[in-house]
């Protein structure tokens, strides 16, 4: 399973499936990572962790913990 | 009644400054009840009989943070006249999802449509027309930051207001979930008002637990409901929550596509990005990071800070005066003229000179915050933080309390999440603020001439108690459990408004100076009478005082510490109306002014080394002054919690007291130290950053190897 995580900086995904559960999950979808949602990855953070990436023409930012919960293909 | 509007929208879509061009300076500032969101509200400028509400900075509808829980409430319990929703035309598609929300209410509504200078750059214009029949709701386009557009926004307001038609909203919802609805809906016909009914019937849907439990549905009901959900997650192949959500997205992907006129090249890297690459790159962030903060730091507390208390005190001195003078004249007895000048002007004085401070820093801040690099220092810290059961905004509360705890706490409001936010206010007062350094400076002096490195050690004890404790609340019940997720916009770097941010200076400042000050105020009598007065109420020199026999009762409890006499116990009891008081405490205990060498030679009489280093400890530690305390309460709402937290503290401070008296601290430092010295007080703050790094690269070495 390919998940946010396993993504190089800059390059470009689609999500097929979002994992996980309860409010967190539905804040993801809800800040616009849903199903077939186009995301760049923009860069990591100097220590490693969070990720920022780039969906629907913003930044956002999200750790490792939650990335992983996000299935994508290329 | 009149008229109430409530402003909506995301964070950082131009929301408060559009507040401030409606309102102007006709705001009041408090909290939603119950919980520490602001609440903003406000006159029309050019209407005082119009209230505009000014909702919290939110995403969507869903009970996610308290933020979006006290705005729906208002939106359904409340219901206002009319919502003016703010959508941020450089961000639209995710602004359009609060709108969709904000329209299941089913409340009346006009979209401002607010067009950052950035968009135009860009190229990109937006068809207002369209996007208005697609939405089936006004639209006007308006400058928030220019203040264009907010006239006919209001004219349109006014209408719709007028109008009384009904509500209408786009179809955007497959006909299965439609349906869904409609079934939903017809089984809470009794427990909800007609308006508010589609509302509820939506959120049931999505699976929102608090609203299932807010209606107190019967079994049978519940049971419909699930029912309906499960036929519905069967036919579609998904899940509720997923399949509302994309079914709204999808809709406003929709709208979009059909409105944005793109420009036919791919736009070249934003000035904003080109800041990014240098503000967060790997190795410049925390460079950058530290000379920004070094920076705030200088110039707010070291200089211009410095600067001003000066003149505050000159003033504070001059109204003294002015009031003795008034007072003898006026015939006034002398316990009268000294319980105000000695008590209530002294005690307010002094959390006073404080206020020029607070307010450069407060400046500094709500650019950190205009700007946006303050979610960028979230972003460079957060790995670090988590370690310690925070989030990587809790650095700024840090430093901001190595000038004052005040400000301090109360810039944790940044911090969205609840247990952090929490910890960060319970952790913040370990770091020495500025009035906790003369008392610092007079033991060093008195007891420590030839060692440099006791006052800057203060620095390091406090961050490693900040530390320490960190890792000791995260197992507690209270802050353990999994780490609160970290989901976090990081808007374009924007070039801050000089009026948002002097009108965000003085609210923060105001609401200090009022506050705390009437707390001080009453604070600083109370403890002038226990000073003044023995039991029976005769005045009395403070040797003898109601003060003195308390400091004798409680001064066997600092005995393991080292230093049960009751000067020290008395002091201790004094520094809770502000630290440095303690220094002026041992001069009126020994009857030399405050800034006599004499209080040195008296102060030496009555500590060791070893007890008077486990004294600075506990001052540093142990329940902070009046006024942080008041804002620790503000922050927290609950004074259960408050009394809580500071027990915590001063339960932290006695045992780490207690321990460095014991095991003679000073004397096993001072041996190590032997070897080598270290004077400066940057010194001491870089090892406690080293050894954070190496607790946390051993602590990953160690997850790696388990």
């Amino acid at each position: 399973m390919l998940t946010l995580n396993d993504i190089k900086m800059g390059e470009h995904v689609v999500v097929t499936k979002l994992h996980g559960d309860g409010p967190l999950r539905k804040r993801i979808l809800e800040m616009g990572i849903n199903k077939k949602t186009e995301i760049t990855l923009i860069k990591v953070a100097p220590l490693g962790d969070p990720i920022e990436i780039r969906i629907k023409g913003y930044n956002l930012s999200l750790r490792k913990d939650e990335a992983k919960n996000i299935e994508v293909s290329y | 009644m009149s008229i109430r509007i409530a402003l909506a929208g995301n964070p950082n879509s131009g929301k408060t400054t559009l507040f401030n061009a409606l309102t102007g300076s006709h705001q009041y500032v408090g909290n939603w009840p119950g919980v520490t969101v602001e609440k903003k509200e406000g006159t029309l400028k050019q209407d005082k009989s119009i209230k505009i509400i000014d909702l919290p900075g939110i995403y969507s509808l869903s009970p996610y943070s308290a933020e979006e829980i006290v705005s729906r409430n208002y939106l359904i319990n409340d219901r206002p006249d009319l919502i003016i929703n703010i959508v941020d035309a450089s961000n639209l598609e995710r602004n359009l999802y609060l709108t969709l929300h904000l329209m299941e209410t089913k409340v009346p509504m006009v979209i401002a449509l607010n067009m950052q200078d950035v968009l135009e750059k860009k190229g990109v214009s937006i068809d207002v027309s369209t996007l208005s029949q697609q939405l089936k709701c006004p639209v006007v386009l308006i400058s928030a930051l220019k203040e264009t557009g907010i006239q006919s926004l209001l004219e349109t307001a006014q209408n719709v207001i007028a109008s009384k038609a009904d509500v209408l909203r786009p179809d955007y919802f497959s006909p299965e979930v439609s349906k869904a609805i409609s079934s939903v809906e017809a089984q809470i016909v009794n427990e909800t008002s007609a308006e508010s009914r589609y509302f509820y019937a939506v959120k049931l849907i999505e699976k929102d637990e608090i609203l299932k439990k807010q209606l107190l549905l019967s079994d049978t009901q519940l049971a419909a409901i699930t029912r309906i959900i499960e036929q519905l997650e069967s036919d579609a192949d998904d899940d509720t929550e997923s399949l509302v959500t994309s079914e709204r997205y999808g809709f406003i992907a929709a709208v979009s596509e059909q409105i944005q006129v793109k420009p036919l090249h791919e736009v070249t890297l934003s000035t904003s990005d080109k800041i990014d690459k240098v503000v967060t790159n790997r190795w410049l962030a925390l460079p950058i990071f530290a000379v920004i903060m070094y920076v705030i730091y200088y110039v707010s507390i070291q200089s211009i800070g410095d600067l001003t208390i000066g003149y505050v005190e000159t003033f504070f001195g001059w109204v003294g005066e002015l009031l003795t003078n008034g007072l003898t004249a006026l015939n006034a007895s002398p316990t009268v003229i000294s319980l105000l000048i000695d008590g209530a002007l002294a005690g307010v004085s002094a959390v006073m000179t404080f206020v020029p401070q607070m307010m450069i820093l407060f400046f500094f801040i709500a650019i950190l915050e205009d700007s946006g690099y303050m979610s960028r220092i979230a972003f460079i810290m957060d790995r670090l933080f988590r370690r310690f059961g925070l989030s990587g905004k809790s650095f700024i509360p840090f430093i901001i309390g190595t000038g004052c705890s005040v400000p301090a706490i109360m810039s944790s409001r940044t911090i969205e999440n609840e247990k952090d936010r929490r910890m960060t206010i319970i952790l913040t007062p370990f770091i020495p603020c500025s009035a906790k350094l003369p008392v610092f400076a007079l033991m060093a002096g008195a007891l420590f001439p030839n060692d440099a490195w006791v006052a800057p050690s203060m620095y390091f004890v406090g961050i490693v108690m900040v530390i320490i404790s960190g890792l000791i609340l995260k197992r507690t019940k209270w802050f353990g459990g999994k780490p609160a997720p970290f989901i976090m916009e990081l808007p374009p770097y924007r070039f801050p408004s000089m009026k948002g941010v002097l009108i965000h200076m003085f609210e923060r400042g105001k609401s200090f100076i009022t506050k705390a000050g009437t707390l001080i105020f009453a604070m600083s009598v109370i403890i002038w009478t226990l000073m003044s007065f023995n039991w029976q109420f005769q005045l009395v020199d403070q040797a003898e005082s109601i003060l003195a026999s308390i400091g004798k009762v409680i001064a066997p409890i600092f005995s393991p510490l080292g230093y049960g006499n009751w000067q020290a116990a008395v002091a201790q009891v004094t520094g809770l109306l502000a630290k440095e008081t303690m220094v002026a405490t041992f001069g009126i205990l020994n009857g030399v002014a405050e800034d006599s060498p004499e209080i040195a030679t008296f102060v030496s009489s009555i500590f060791t080394q070893n007890s008077a280093y486990a004294f600075m400890i506990f001052t540093l530690l142990a329940a902070p002054c009046m006024a942080a305390i008041g804002a620790t309460k503000r922050e927290l709402v609950s004074w259960k919690e408050t009394l809580m937290v500071i027990g915590f503290q001063c339960g932290m401070a006695y045992l780490l007291s207690f321990i460095a008296f014991q095991i003679h601290l000073f004397d096993l430092i001072n041996a190590a130290f032997h070897v080598i010295a270290i004077p400066y007080v940057w010194m001491s703050i870089l090892g406690a950053i080293v050894i954070a790094c190496v607790i946390v690269y051993a602590m990953n070495q160690r997850r790696k190897a388990a």
